[in-house]
């Protein structure tokens, strides 16, 4: 049982210390309130030795495009795997900190992986349609091995996550043809397919139109814009420009640290840290 | 002086090319003659009898070997029950699960178990069944053609397995679907053929093995009704023909052994089938 005279006393002993943490930060709160989808708390990696992640706290907003940029080797993808702990399929990794999404810590003890990753999808640089499956199948792969097997959902599901990766109208006919059979772009599109079949949260990107031509590259960000009206988005790019077009807010990366995270078009057109100034000027990176 | 140094080189590179045909000629100059002679020494006794026919009495001409290649079909069967499952998994652990240190372990036993002398299996399985159930059977034949599959399988499936790009483990975990189901029906199901060609090599390698059977399978010149008793195998039966004294044993030796070329020929023509496209074609 609370002993209920313990209770205004510790809120009383908490409530300065959150708003003494919040003071010195000041770009979070130039930010138009937005609710957070996750809220990243002093966050480092080791890969092995090396540091790949050094101490970064940021809250990403829910329902918007994040873009994270930054030079090569700059943490961006690591971070950005921390988010539903894909960077465990690396050996000796170690992390510090907390990401807590929706709330909830995803490195809590009892945590599993395998949830918060139905919860938080993924796209990844090179599309990866199995090769095995036909274009329904890629699709549906992710419902069908989580145990959903009635037929009219598994139809629905396919049109609705088709017509939302923009593939529904190229494929309709073709959809018992391989995966593989798909040109560069179209199979990107069908793997951001598969991923939102599963009716995820978030959907974290890796430079997913880095290996595309200019044409199926704009169809993504299309692709992107509107798909943040029911998802979060976080875009890791290399591509500042894709930045620009397609993000809301904005996150610079650099040696593991990160440097800063603002309105998409104030860190572009009024960058407050000298690194980041240099580097979207074109300066290094 | 220019001019000889070239003739010099001349010769030198033909000699070499020379050298490297002759060997290669070397290599395929057996499979052709052993081949060969086969067909003229067994295709005489070829016949509807030899396989519908059991062995006739000593001394009479005639008959079969029709217990003998079911047999053989039998002790395949009953290896593949034992080498398939413990060497796919095994696989599964060093391609999927294993560390760096387990993994070179369980290589090195491997690949010894690989090289050890087909005989010892057969002892070792006569000292662990034979011995104790008193009886020389089809199970103990099984075994030691199974325990041989084991290591075999395993390195061949490993092998395929990480040929499967990480990219597609990663996609599959990333839609929220646990390891083991990513294995299996992503990762084996990409690399199915790979692993059913490893399969069919091993198969073609223990269905010509003689000596693990003479101490557990022994051979049996009838039916074998019963899993725990003794069961014909082509490779012993043409042991035992070719060994004994009568000319019309030895001339159905000769077609045991085309019948037994031929299958493992089948076999080995189907793992080619299977691997026409170059993304498994790893063997």
């Amino acid at each position: 049982m609370i002993n209920p005279a313990s209770l205004p006393n510790t809120t009383m002993d908490s409530a300065p210390r959150i708003s003494q943490s919040r003071i010195p930060e000041p770009p979070e709160t130039l930010l138009p309130q937005a609710a957070p989808a996750f809220k990243v708390k002093q966050l480092s990696l080791w890969y092995g030795e090396k540091q790949a992640i050094k101490n970064v706290t940021i809250d990403i907003p829910e329902k918007m495009v994040t873009a994270i940029i930054g030079p090569s080797g700059c943490g961006k993808s690591t971070f950005l795997r921390c988010l539903n702990r894909m960077h465990e399929l690396v050996p000796r990794t170690r992390i510090e900190g907390e990401v807590l999404f929706d709330g909830e810590n995803l490195y809590g003890p009892g945590v599993d992986p395998t949830i918060i990753r139905r919860r938080i999808g993924m796209i990844f640089q090179k599309s990866n349609p199995f090769p095995t499956m036909s274009i329904a199948d890629n699709v549906l792969v992710g419902l069908r091995l989580n145990g959903v097997r009635k037929r009219q959902i598994l139809n629905e599901r396919l049109e609705k996550s088709l017509r939302m990766s923009a593939l529904w109208d190229e494929v309709k006919d073709d959809l018992g043809k391989p995966g593989m059979s798909l040109s560069g772009g179209q199979q990107q599109r069908l793997c951001i397919a598969r991923a939102i079949a599963v009716e995820p949260e978030v959907v974290l990107m890796d430079e997913p139109a880095s290996a595309l031509d200019p044409l199926a590259t704009m169809k993504i960000e299309e692709l992107i814009r509107e798909l943040c009206v029911d998802y979060t988005i976080i875009i890791v790019t290399h591509n500042m420009q894709q930045a620009g077009r397609c993000s809301d807010r904005t996150a610079f990366f650099f040696m593991g640290q990160l440097i800063e995270f603002d309105q998409t078009e104030r860190l572009f057109s009024n960058p407050k840290e000298k690194k980041t100034e240099d580097y979207i000027t074109g300066r290094f990176g | 002086m220019r001019g000889d140094q070239h003739t010099w080189r001349k010769i030198k590179s033909g000699a070499a090319s020379t050298a490297s045909s002759v060997a290669a000629l070397v290599v395929v100059a057996p499979l052709a003659l052993v081949f060969y002679h086969l067909v003229v020494s067994g295709i005489g006794s070829i016949n509807w009898a030899f396989f519908t026919n059991l062995p006739k009495p000593v001394g009479e001409v005639g008959g079969g070997m029709v217990n003998a290649i079911v047999g053989s079909g039998e002790l395949l069967g009953l290896a593949a029950l034992i080498g398939v499952p413990v060497g796919v998994l095994g696989g599964v652990y060093l391609a999927e699960y294993g560390g760096a240190r387990t993994n070179s372990l369980l290589r090195f036993v491997a690949d010894v178990l690989n090289g050890v002398p087909s005989i010892i299996w057969g002892v070792v399985v006569y000292g662990l069944v034979v011995l104790r159930f008193k009886s020389f059977s089809a199970l103990a034949g099984g075994l030691a053609l199974g325990l041989m599959m084991i290591p075999l399988i395993m390195r061949t499936t490993e092998e395929v397995l990480l040929l499967v790009p990480g990219g597609y483990r990663e996609a599959a975990l990333a839609l929220g679907i646990s390891r083991w189901k990513t294995i299996v029906h992503i990762v084996m199901k990409t690399a199915l053929k790979g692993i059913v060609t490893g399969i069919l090599l091993a198969l073609a390698r223990v269905a010509g093995e003689t000596a693990p059977l003479l101490f557990t399978a022994f051979g049996n010149r009838f039916w074998n009704h019963n899993l725990h008793e003794p069961i014909a195998a082509l490779p012993l039966q043409i042991f035992t023909y070719a060994i004994s004294p009568y000319d019309d044993w030895h001339r159905q030796a000769w077609a045991g052994a085309l019948v037994l070329v031929t299958m493992i020929f089948v076999l080995n023509a189907l793992v080619r089938f299977l691997t026409r496209d170059r993304a498994v074609r790893i063997l």
